[in-house]
């Protein structure tokens, strides 16, 4: 019994954490399957949208509000704004410009792009990390009080809940709204779409906007579950989500949902009965192994070499 | 004209304002637990607004900016010039890079201290960069990683001197075969990936090695790093003032000479220097032999080249590990230099300083590289106000590099044949 609430307890942990990775991880993959390119930003997108939901919290508090839905909201609106005003001009002024050019010159120009935004942000806001409120606090617990407690905390379900919320609304909106038409065309053949009167501009701006729309998410409730951000909050938790995307299929939706979700399983079963210093090991070693040995990805199409 | 263009300005100063105002115009401060915000002063927030300002103007009036830019004459004629024959040229230039090495000879005994050590540690980034060079650069293999080979030469020296008492000049080669070692176990499986999956692969091991580093504290001393490693020393000579390894003489008593600290910095900078010129040297050869073309080829057209026989797995690791092989030898006179090492030495950050040196001085370009190199370590000294902007104006710097002018300051000039012109 003591070891089925340990393992459960893991298991909770773990797809707290997935579900932010796949929310992450979604940026990732649609941008990956629109224009092919990696956009090694992402990871500071969602950084400045935590940083933007604790300043909305703190000036919400500075002027006296108190009512939580209020605050969540206020913060969830304000971070999703800020952080896809970021990822429009991003890919406005970085990736537009070199597009269809070779293809490391798009990823230079996104990690320099990386760089500059964890430097802006460090230079704002210094390089301490600094404390998220949790705002939502108490748990649901399990099992005897002499031994072992499984705790399903009240942010651990609003992760859920929110990240179920919003991969509805992404599912929908791709399959059932005229962008998201246009977004599937443009990732079948981008030429093609062009040609029969699709703006692929628009498009690809909207899909910089959605994925960092959805980073700005994680990044409000990755920073009330950790309780602190700093500069360099996103560029781990990019890399991971990366490695989500890579996991489920790059360039699949739902692929970047499963991969997030086995990624943060994986992460948090190491952590709980290998050692935590390693975690970040684990994900890496399982990156490398599955470019390795199954590049597409669990749910992704094999990629046909054109000459 | 520009009233078309007024809703795009508009919106685009709109933006501006939204991802600068939140960041930059509210200063959060950690006061124990507690989170303050306080507004940023007056000047933060009117450069804000003037950002955003200039940001529509220029938006506004974009189309007659680009047109006026246009008609502004380039200002090198070079374009009209004839080129200088490749001999005459390729004398021109060794008889400057000469000149240059034997000034770098005889420039420290005649500047502070301080100037020597920083010109050491141009020298490393030098090395750095050129074997990042080859692998970037010449064989078009995004490495994201390569400090993990620069830390494998540092912590080889370092753990083979606390433990085995092995000196510097044995621990070189060790350091560097044993970083080439790696280059070659890691890239084997590693590059048969595309560019962009090679990268991320590059950029998870560097992390890797980084966290066992971080962790193994009994062999590595974990984030205390491990210290006391020896300085060089001259056919036995110590340069410390007092002897500290049996058998050892002191470099200042056998020669007769006062001690001085200099000695041992400027002797450093000369092993450095050694080592760098022999680093370019060497890769100067590898460039235009068979496996140099090779590589370029392979970064030009893969397809193209795998169907004209070359081996693609074989040409990628040369370049893999010869590049391997220079950070270690870097990682070793880093280590030595130091005295001193630690993870926090071989983070990211540093990966990505190298590329921004080997991109901003044109990929494959020696020359181009070696002054990035030099150009990048030394103006966040001379500015130190500024200093904590640097890695910002790194990042800027990047991305307009790959806007603007891709192939870096100094591209590369490729060796070619001409056609004559005929009439």
């Amino acid at each position: 019994m003591q070891d089925l609430l340990y393992f459960s307890q893991q298991l909770i942990n773990g797809l707290t954490i997935g579900s932010t990775y796949a929310l992450i991880a979604i940026g990732y993959t649609m941008v990956y399957g629109i224009i092919g390119m990696i956009n090694f930003a992402h990871g500071e997108i969602y950084m400045i949208g935590a940083y933007t939901a604790l300043i909305a919290i703190t000036g919400l508090a500075t002027l006296g509000v108190a009512w939580l839905p209020v605050i969540l909201i206020v913060a969830l609106v304000c971070a999703m704004i800020v952080s896809s005003a970021m990822g429009w001009a991003v890919e406005r002024v970085a990736y537009r410009p070199v597009r269809g050019r070779h293809r490391l010159i798009p990823l230079i120009s996104a990690i320099g792009m990386s760089i500059f935004l964890q430097n802006y942000v460090h230079l704002a806001q210094g390089s301490r990390n600094i404390g998220f409120p949790s705002l939502i606090e108490g748990s649901f617990r399990f099992g005897s009080s002499e031994g072992f407690q499984m705790s399903l905390s009240y942010i651990q379900i609003t992760i859920f809940v929110t990240t179920l919320i919003c991969m509805t609304g992404l599912a929908l909106f791709i399959s059932r709204s005229r962008t998201g038409r246009a977004c599937r065309a443009v990732s079948q053949d981008l030429g093609m779409a062009n040609l029969l009167g699709i703006d692929t501009n628009r498009i690809i701006s909207a899909t910089f906007v959605i994925g960092a729309a959805l980073a700005a998410v994680a990044g409000l409730l990755l920073g009330m579950y950790y309780g602190s951000v700093d500069p360099l909050f996103g560029f781990i938790a990019g890399l991971k989500a990366f490695t989500a995307a890579v996991l489920g299929g790059i360039g699949s939706i739902p692929g970047a949902m499963l991969g997030g979700l086995i990624l943060g399983v994986g992460e948090s079963m190491t952590s709980g009965y290998l050692s935590g210093e390693y975690k970040d090991v684990i994900s890496f070693s399982l990156l490398i192994l599955i470019l390795l040995f199954k590049p597409t990805g669990l749910l992704g199409k094999p990629e046909v070499e054109k000459i | 004209m520009a009233a078309k263009n007024f809703g795009h300005a508009f919106f685009c100063a709109f933006i501006t304002l939204i991802i600068s105002y939140p960041i930059i115009g509210f200063n959060l401060e950690a006061q124990g637990i507690d989170v303050t915000l306080t507004g940023a002063d007056t000047t933060t927030i009117v450069l804000v607004l003037l950002a955003a300002l200039v940001v529509f103007l220029f938006q506004l009036f974009r189309d007659q900016i680009m047109g006026a830019l246009k008609r502004v004459p380039m200002p090198s004629s070079d374009a009209n010039k004839e080129p200088m024959a490749e001999n005459k040229r390729a004398k021109i230039e060794s008889w400057i890079l000469t000149g240059i090495v034997v000034f770098a000879l005889f420039w420290p005994f005649f500047v502070s201290r301080g100037s020597v050590d920083l010109a050491t540690l141009v020298l490393i980034y030098i090395m750095l960069a050129l074997g990042l060079n080859v692998v970037v650069g010449l064989a078009g293999l995004l490495d994201l990683g390569y400090v993990a080979f620069y830390a494998v030469g540092a912590y080889t020296f370092a753990l083979l001197s606390q433990y085995l008492g092995i000196s510097f000049w044995l621990a070189l080669p060790i350091g560097a075969l044993l970083a080439a070692l790696f280059g070659l176990v890691l890239g084997f499986p590693v590059l048969r990936l595309r560019g962009d999956y090679l990268a991320i692969v590059t950029l998870g091991f560097g992390e890797i090695i980084r966290i066992l580093l971080n962790n193994w504290t009994t062999l590595t001393g974990g984030p205390n790093g491990i210290g006391g490693i020896p300085d060089p020393t001259l056919f036995g000579m110590e340069f410390g003032r007092r002897i500290k390894e049996e058998g050892n003489t002191s470099f200042h008593e056998t020669f007769g000479i006062a001690y001085s600290g200099e000695h041992k910095v400027i002797f450093l900078y000369l092993i450095s220097l050694v080592l760098a010129v022999f680093t370019a040297l060497v890769i100067r050869r590898f460039m235009r032999m068979p496996v140099g073309r090779a590589w370029e080829a392979l970064r030009e057209d893969e397809i193209a080249s795998r169907s004209l026989g070359l081996s693609r797995t074989a040409v990628k690791l040369s370049a893999f590990t010869i590049g391997a092989f220079f950070a270690g030898f870097a990682g070793t006179v880093f280590a030595s230099k130091q005295g001193f090492i630690s993870p926090e030495s071989f983070v990211f950050l540093e990966s990505a300083i190298i590329l921004a040196i080997v991109v901003l001085g044109g990929m494959g370009s020696q020359i181009g590289v070696v002054l990035a190199a030099i150009a990048v370590t030394i103006l966040p000294e001379l500015a130190r106000e500024f200093s904590e902007y640097r890695m910002l104006i790194f990042g800027a710097a990047m991305v307009l590099m790959m806007v603007w002018r891709p192939q870096g300051l100094m591209p590369m000039r490729r060796i070619h044949i001409e056609l004559e012109k005929q009439e």
